[in-house]
């Protein structure tokens, strides 16, 4: 009985790992396609299509964009999220459940509710489509992130090390900046490796609120309208490796967190 | 609690509006926006409820809706089906040296760009793809069968993209739970089957019902996924919205369309909260 679940459980693995990997290894296999057509038989390996990807300017424009966008909007709602879960955690605030509840609140709304609204909003107001306008929504879906993660980890170990820096003199922003964000770094940390993460990644937002210049998932997207082709492959493998670093990075933030 | 001093209460304001400031402006302005739109008839303005009785009335869009809802139903159950079981032998199964490492891999995907995930699929499913070749190439099959731009491949690949996202939170679910459930169980002489059976599967239930909560709400609201492997034979709610904005600038219609998904979301969200509470007592 034992052996049969046991080799009935490597079988179902297998193949929900294979089920899981599939995609991602056509993806890759056929990036380095020799032939214009992503499709077996496999004629590579070359690495034609990965030149035709770095020497497309649109495409390394879209790149140059995404990373922009990601850093400065990550920046942006880290550091939103930052304060807020400081003043949350410290201090008694008339409403705080509530307020705190209206900061995470987007959490629950798809992005493309959330990139509608904007888009009403802006056309309303007459803003303009721009890479500023997708990074206003970015900082919207990642706000509450930061918040969350951020304000999770404000224990009461940390505001003990506060209030002995006070006592010693420290004024309130001294504080802040030499023990409350070394102390709050891996959270932080985490916070703005995942929004990257998000931002990075995002569609619907950039797509209806940028329209010349645009990130890289929207390149991306306009790409797909030629059906399939070796250069969508590629991007898609040089994103993939992205998202992986990225991942990376906040899995060992993550990790030094635990072991401290 | 508050040690700020002189700053007395303008401290601790000047640390949280920024953020409330921001949710305010960006996310709950812009609501208030939609909802105004959604009221306002596309040519040549002025209050209307049309926006929203068209949906009523117009069976193409109420098929969306429809169409959405059997989609998102089908991933859910598939996806839950499929990821117990996987997220059960990872936890139970794989040595716990391991486990970490095969957690990792059996998410990494999960972090793709959604965009390329999609079309990856496309490479599989297509009329040429690995999948058809290779039932033509066995000789299974003389014609290679219509896989693409089907029901079918809208739902292979969300159940790929949630297969991952609850293998993630059911896993996290199984190690949460103490030994000694199981330990009391076998003391009180019940076999595996009914240790699982009567312990382990309604102690995870509630962490299920969030899961498949979670997925229910990305699944119904994307748009990606059916764009790119559906097609446009069949329309979801998503692409319904979008339609309207990218084809005739419609952006009343678009934001009614919006509430009325949203208003769908929210009335499961309160049935499954609900379903949630009995759970609980």
């Amino acid at each position: 009985m034992r052996r049969i679940v046991r080799i009935a459980s490597w079988l179902y693995a297998l193949a929900v790992y294979g089920f899981i990997f599939l995609p991602v290894v056509v993806l890759v296999l056929f990036s380095l396609q020799a032939t214009s057509f992503p499709i077996p038989p496999f004629t590579g390996p070359s690495l034609r299509w990965y030149d035709a990807v770095l020497s497309d300017t649109r495409l390394t424009s879209a790149l140059v964009n995404s990373l922009l966008v990601a850093s400065i909007s990550s920046l942006a709602a880290v550091t939103l999220g930052f304060l807020s879960a400081w003043g949350f955690a410290r201090f008694v605030l008339p409403g705080s459940g509530l307020l705190r509840g209206l900061i995470t609140l987007p959490l629950t709304v798809s992005y493309l509710i959330i990139g509608m609204g904007l888009l009403v909003l802006f056309n309303w107001a007459g803003v303009p489509k721009s890479l500023l306008a997708a990074g206003i929504g970015h900082v919207v879906i990642n706000l509450p992130l930061c918040f969350a993660i951020i304000y999770s980890q404000m224990g009461d170990h940390q505001i003990n090390i506060e209030r002995a820096a006070r006592d010693l003199g420290a004024p309130e922003w001294k504080v802040l900046l030499l023990i409350t964000v070394p102390v709050m770094a891996p959270a932080i940390f985490a916070g703005f490796f995942l929004s990257m993460t998000f931002s990075w990644d995002e569609f619907v937002i950039s797509f209806l609120l940028t329209r010349f210049d645009t990130t890289l998932p929207v390149e991306i997207w306009n790409l797909l309208r030629s059906g399939l082709n070796p250069k969508t492959n590629a991007v898609g493998s040089l994103v993939f490796a992205v998202s992986i670093v990225l991942v990376v990075l906040f899995e060992l933030t993550l990790l030094r967190r635990r072991r401290a | 609690m508050s040690t700020a001093g002189n700053n007395g209460r303008a401290l601790p304001w000047a640390l949280v509006t920024p953020a409330l400031g921001w949710t305010l402006l960006f996310f709950v302005l812009p609501f208030i926006a939609m909802g105004f739109s959604s009221l306002t008839a596309h040519e040549g303005g002025g209050f209307t409820a049309s926006n929203y009785s068209q949906f009523f009335t117009n069976p193409s869009y109420w098929q969306a809706m429809v169409n959405s809802l059997q989609v998102t139903a089908i991933v859910t159950v598939v996806s839950v089906l499929l990821a117990y079981p996987f997220a059960w032998i990872l936890a139970e199964q794989v040595p716990e040296r391991w486990q970490r490492l095969a957690l990792m891999l059996a998410v990494l995907p999960f972090w793709t760009s959604y965009v390329v995930r999609s079309y990856s699929w496309l490479l599989v499913l297509a009329q040429n793809g690995v999948i058809n070749r290779a039932l033509t190439g066995s000789g299974l099959f003389s014609e290679p069968l219509q896989l693409a731009n089907t029901r079918f491949a809208t739902v292979t690949g969300f159940v790929h993209f949630f297969v991952m996202l609850l293998t993630l939170t059911i896993f996290a679910n199984l190690k949460q739970l103490s030994p000694s459930y199981r330990k009391a169980a076998a003391d009180l002489g019940a076999g595996p089957v009914r240790t699982f059976l009567h312990v382990i599967l309604p102690l995870t239930l509630p962490g299920i019902m969030v899961g498949a909560f979670l997925t229910f709400v990305l699944c119904i609201g994307d748009y990606i996924t059916p764009q790119i492997l559906g097609g446009n034979n069949e329309l979801l709610m998503p692409q319904l919205v979008m339609m309207q904005i990218g084809r005739r600038g419609d952006f009343p219609l678009a934001s009614a369309l919006s509430i009325i998904l949203m208003a769908v979301v929210t009335i499961a969200y309160l049935a499954c909260a609900r379903w949630l509470k009995i759970e609980r007592a």
